[in-house]
């Protein structure tokens, strides 16, 4: 096989295909769509989507799943924005390293029950998730955090130039190529591998699996911590229900990667093109002239469409016993 | 050739001394001993639940011991961890390849241990060549290091193993049933890589149930009963009766082959059944009374054609006829209620619902006609399961256990139960004996014969040549979807047999 | 031929001990909803008030009649969490049909109807293209809202036949016993009786613990998870046609979150999510909990939204707790 013919066989390859096709058709019909502001545009859009998938398939890698990524995302961006609140004089280090220290520590309680008392993670997910929504409210009393009573320095950042790309893009990228390299080169990334595709026979090849799922869902956790920040920063506004729903999108954009949803397959590069390619969809529907009330249905199409490709793809006819004329 | 062994240094490789293995309530093994010395392949032979995989789980360190000591060249050595005994170079290889099959060949045998580079990232080229080099060494050349492991036969992936034991200096290699799903070519094969690695001094424990093999391949044994030692020796000085004697304490009767039930009204007629991908054009009969076998080598098509039989999957040509009335199955249903049942050949995923009870098992297929209509009816049911229980002598302590904790014969006992009480006309047992010791297996086997006595007609699957040559009237050969020839076994020999499953004849 | 000619004997069952009653899951449930009544009596004296007890109920029960045939999907090894979406879309085409002029009858037709259509196609998908139910799901439910959101943006629908809305409102055997109660009672009883007192019952436990072990047993397996998540439509139609009458409004946003208490619900009372264990009677209680725990809240006027912390905190401590204390207080398989 040749390997464009290969490449486009990979869901990655049909992902940028799709995504490339679909950015230009929309191009074609609104030029403005085509321009660098738009890409910037979408990619900043994308970053935290991109960030999170990336976590999401590598909890997701090891049959598990994490829906508390969006309650924590809330709590820590919260955090951030009531200490950016009540003491606008912290450096902006400080409060984006209070959010990621809450979102590890969330991570950390999530991998304590998951890893070491070894609850089922979509069960810990459920109960964590409400706690953590309620704890923004327990912590904010109910009231929001709007853009005037954050300092400057902490709305600014996300959205500030750098080399023509916003921070947020640029952060979105650079976490994305880290956890390519991460699952390519390291030995952690590949234990996640093998401990997705065949639990029980990580014993005896000597992988600690404790260790490794605790640190997935740790890290999980920081880097949604990370994205609280960013999006509390990026929206300028805080309060309980931010991101709601968005541990779906996380999932979502896994599964169009191309990453099964049974553990062992897929690629970070898959989520992260599937978060891109998400975010596109919804970018190019107002261009379209689509009400913005279709984006849930059309999310919901993709994922509905993704999976069922995805199935074809590993469906197996019965074992080829006969021989094959030549 | 053979090269005679080196000898033995005073001390032998491995020494295992009154090893104790003791769970809550149970105590897996009583102080068993065991040694091992350089060159040698010793057999280490059983029943199940004799103690052989607590045994080989302590070598490996996956458990502690209890009590007792194992010594590597005299020294006392712990086993702390499967990285411990990796180390000490003790490598074990499963019945059930235990790997990834997504990954490749060189990531499996790398894994838990990935090979490093610069800023302690993973050294892809190195693996690769080196795993390359592994792969020449065993004279492999059918696949390479980065073919994916799905795609590799069951027999491949055991060479696989082989070489993940070679790739570091594994001294004592622990085979577990490796030959249970190999064809004889495959099995062949195989010890010729044994038998290598053997003459470059490695220590050989192999544990098997096939005596064909053991006394092929082995130059010593070691037998275990019940969790304790029960004797050893050099395999040229024995015979397979000494060693059944020493394994189950008592004699074994065989099975019998005489047989005056067979008629010659046709039961179940199979014309020109065809597959897509997994048989074609495939016609026999099984007469009322007869026990009608199925042979050839894994993966030829025997088990796909009775899947097609039952239902479960559709054929897209041909006819079949049961008692001379048209069946076409479309769904399992559909054959059990015509009178047809299959005792799959994986116990453990198809056959038995391990977190359910025995009764709960045995009642299944049946409950319709045990209830007679939509309310249950516990003492019906239990009525039911506690005969069929007792016909087959399950062991357990009561009809409410659950049948993952039975033993592997137990187990299939119930499922051979669940499948007589659904009072089947026919029943088609794929591998019914395989991965079960001797004692069961020849219970299994007198159990078959009296099927047949009762009036059913029996289809045997089976990859084990004496069974096959015990207990059939006639045998089907198939080889890559297709039917070689139906013979007679009583006037067919084993050559003759293995012959055709090879395409050899 | 036999090698020994011993009487064969194994009884049916090893005594149950008391301790073994104890360890159920159906014993921790009832002790903490025994905690719950009484710390509620004493923080407020509307709490032991037979007509407040019932009214309570009202606004649980829509969530509690999911909880049942939730149950039986978890315990056939799938999952659906499309539920509350479906009670979105099952809603807003109920105003539809309202506003379009219908009759309270056409109406309660239309929503029940959809909200089966939906739990079919969940099923179909399923069944006929093999796929995981939880990922098909999750498509499902951003669908099923999505479409609403399609029909009616942010507005709402509030122009309902006085009929209708009755169906929400009424109270039954002299003005204690809410409609949503009635049909929870019936619906739980129903629930116990083809669980536990039938043959498809079992064979679902079966399905269970091992689908192709059941499939290879003759059981029609894909038939089973058709019929469990068209049912799980139907019932969510139906939370939907009493919670739209009692509040008489239909928007895209409704029952947010629903999906996952429900969800959290069955857990809690004792339904492994791997799929088969679990008992009716266990729910029930998991359900009377939760709803006295939620009742008593509003008595003394804590937030919803602490409520959902406490239902997280019980979630996790009920599977927690068990482990810490090395007893197995796991769902019974009866």
């Amino acid at each position: 096989m040749s390997a464009p013919t290969s490449l486009l066989r990979s869901r990655e390859g049909q992902l940028i295909f799709f995504t490339a096709i679909f950015y230009f058709a929309v191009g074609i019909a609104s030029p403005s769509f085509l321009s660098l502001q738009t890409l910037d545009a979408i990619i900043t859009d994308s970053a935290i989507l991109m960030i999170m998938a990336s976590a999401q398939m590598m909890v997701i890698l090891t049959r598990g799943i994490d829906l508390t990524v969006a309650a924590n995302i809330a709590l820590s961006g919260m955090v951030g924005a009531l200490i950016g609140m009540h003491w606008p004089n912290t450096p902006l280090t400080a409060i984006i390293g209070a959010s990621v220290l809450t979102g590890l520590s969330l991570g950390l309680l999530n991998a304590v029950f998951i890893a070491l008392f070894g609850i089922p993670s979509i069960v810990v997910s459920l109960g964590a998730m409400t706690i953590y929504r309620g704890m923004i409210f327990v912590l904010s009393s109910g009231q929001w955090v709007n853009a005037q009573e954050m300092p400057v320095s902490f709305t600014v950042f996300p959205l500030d130039r750098l080399v023509g790309l916003s921070n947020l893009a640029l952060i979105g990228i650079i976490i994305s190529i880290l956890a390519v390299l991460a699952m390519r080169y390291t030995r952690f990334g590949r234990e996640l591998y093998a401990i997705g595709g065949n639990p029980e026979a990580t014993d005896y090849v000597g992988i600690n699996t404790r260790a490794r799922l605790f640190t997935v869902y740790t890290l999980t956790g920081g880097l949604a911590g990370l994205c609280g920040y960013l999006w509390v920063a990026r929206f300028a506004i805080a309060y309980t229900e931010i991101a709601l729903g968005f541990e779906l999108l996380t999932v979502a954009a896994c599964v169009i990667g191309g990453v099964g949803i049974a553990g062992g397959t897929g690629t970070v590069l898959g989520a992260v093109l599937g978060a891109l390619f998400l975010s596109m969809l919804q970018n190019a529907l107002p261009v379209m002239g689509i009400s913005p009330f279709w984006q849930l249905a059309v999310s919901g199409l993709a994922i509905l469409a993704a999976v069922i490709v995805n199935s074809r793809g590993q469906r197996q006819k019965g074992m080829q016993i006969l021989r094959v004329a030549h | 050739m053979n090269n005679k062994p080196a000898e033995s240094t005073e001390h032998p490789l491995l020494e295992v001394r009154n090893i104790v293995k003791e769970f809550p309530g149970v105590r897996a093994l009583d102080g068993v001993r065991l040694r091992l010395n350089t060159g040698e392949v010793c057999a280490l032979l059983g029943e199940n639940g004799a103690g052989k995989s607590t045994l080989v789980k302590i070598l490996t360190g996956v458990y502690q011991q209890t009590a007792g000591e194992i010594l590597m060249d005299g020294r006392p050595l712990s086993l702390h961890s499967a990285q411990e005994a990796w180390s000490a170079g003790i490598t074990a290889i499963h019945q059930e390849t235990i790997m990834f099959g997504e990954l490749s060949v060189a990531e499996n045998i790398f894994m838990g241990h990935h090979l490093t580079g610069r800023f302690g990232m993973v050294d892809w080229k190195t693996m690769y060549a080196r795993t390359e080099e592994l792969l020449s060494r065993l004279g492999i050349e059918d696949f390479a290091s980065n073919t994916p492991l799905k795609e590799l036969s069951v027999a491949q992936r055991h060479l696989v193993e082989v070489a993940k034991a070679l790739s570091h200096d594994t001294r004592i290699l622990i085979m577990d049933e490796p030959t249970a799903s190999l064809s004889q070519k495959e099995v062949d094969e195989l010890f010729v890589i044994v038998r290598k690695l053997r003459d470059e001094g490695k220590a050989i424990l192999f544990i098997s149930h096939r005596f064909n093999d053991i006394f092929a391949i082995s130059d010593n044994f070691v037998v275990f009963r019940d969790g304790a030692f029960a004797g050893e020796g050099v395999l040229k000085e024995t015979s397979e009766d000494e060693l059944v004697r020493m394994m189950a304490g008592r004699r074994v009767e065989h099975a019998h082959h005489d047989r005056s039930t067979v008629s010659e009204e046709s039961m179940l007629q199979v014309d020109q059944l065809n597959h897509a991908t997994e048989f074609k054009d495939i016609s026999f009969t099984l007469r009322r009374g007869e026990i009608l076998g199925f042979y050839g080598l894994v993966g030829s098509g025997r088990s796909e054609l009775m899947h097609a039989i039952f239902g479960l999957t559709k054929p897209v040509s041909g006819e079949m006829h049961l008692e001379g009335d048209p069946f076409s199955p479309e769904t399992p249903e559909d054959a059990i209620i015509r009178g047809l049942a299959y005792v799959p050949e994986d116990r453990q995923h198809c056959g038995a619902i391990l977190n359910m009870s025995i009764r709960d098992n045995i009642t299944l297929p049946s409950l319709t006609s045990i209830t007679g209509g939509l309310k249950l009816n516990k003492g019906k049911e239990n009525e039911f399961a506690r005969r069929y229980a007792s016909k087959l002598k399950v062991k357990a302590h009561s009809l409410q256990q659950l049948v993952g904790t039975l033993s592997g014969g137990n187990q299939q006992k119930v499922v051979i139960g669940k499948w007589l009480g659904a009072e089947p006309k026919v029943i088609i047992l794929d591998e019914p004996t395989k991965g079960i010791d001797v004692g069961a297996k020849a219970m299994v086997h007198n159990f078959i014969n009296e099927l047949v006595e009762s009036d059913l007609s029996v289809i045997i699957v089976s990859s084990e040549l004496p069974e096959v040559m015990g207990l059939t009237d006639r045998i089907v050969v198939m080889r890559e979807g297709l039917t070689r020839a139906t013979l007679p076994t009583a006037d067919t020999t084993q050559e003759d047999i293995v012959a055709l499953a090879m395409g050899l004849k | 031929m036999q090698a020994n000619n011993n009487v064969y004997a194994i009884p049916d069952a090893l005594p149950l001990q008391f301790l073994d009653r104890l360890r159920s899951r159906e014993a921790l449930l009832l002790a903490l909803l025994l905690v719950v009544v009484v710390v509620n009596s004493m923080l407020s004296p509307y709490f032991l008030d037979l007509y407040n007890l019932a009214d309570s109920t009202q606004n649980f029960s829509e969530k509690a009649i999911i909880v049942l045939s939730m149950a039986l999907v978890i315990i056939g090894k799938e999952i659906d969490i499309s539920v509350a979406s479906i009670i979105a879309l099952s809603g807003v085409l109920m105003g539809a049909a309202a506003a379009s002029g219908l009759d309270t009858w056409m109406v309660v037709a239309v929503g029940l109807a959809s909200g089966t259509l939906a739990g079919a196609v969940n099923g179909l998908l399923v069944t006929r293209l093999a796929l995981p139910s939880i990922i098909v799901t999750i498509g499902t439910m951003s669908l099923y809202r999505g479409i609403a959101f399609i029909i009616l943006g942010d507005q709402a629908y509030t122009d309902f036949p006085a009929n209708f809305a009755a169906i929400g409102q009424t109270y039954f055997f002299g003005e204690l016993v809410p409609t949503q109660l009635l049909i929870f009672v019936l619906l739980a009883a129903l629930a116990w009786l083809f669980l536990h007192l039938t043959i498809y019952g079992r064979r679902l436990y079966a399905i269970g613990n091992n689908p192709m072990a059941a499939r290879y047993s003759g059981i029609k397996v894909d038939n089973y998870r058709l019929a469990l998540l068209t049912l799980n439509g139907f019932v969510s139609a139906l939370a939907a046609v009493l919670l739209v009458s009692r509040i008489a409004t239909a928007r895209p946003n409704m029952a947010g979150g629903w999906e996952l208490e429900v969800i959290t619900i069955v857990i809690l009372g004792g339904v492994s999510i791997f799929g088969g264990s679990g008992r009716i009677p266990g729910v029930i209680l998991a359900v009377l909990l939760i709803g006295m725990v939620q009742f008593g809240m509003q008595l003394i006027n804590v937030p919803g939204i602490i409520m959902s912390i406490v239902t997280g905190v019980l979630l996790i401590a009920s599977l927690v707790l068990p482990i810490v204390f090395g007893k197995l207080y796991a769902g019974s398989k009866r």
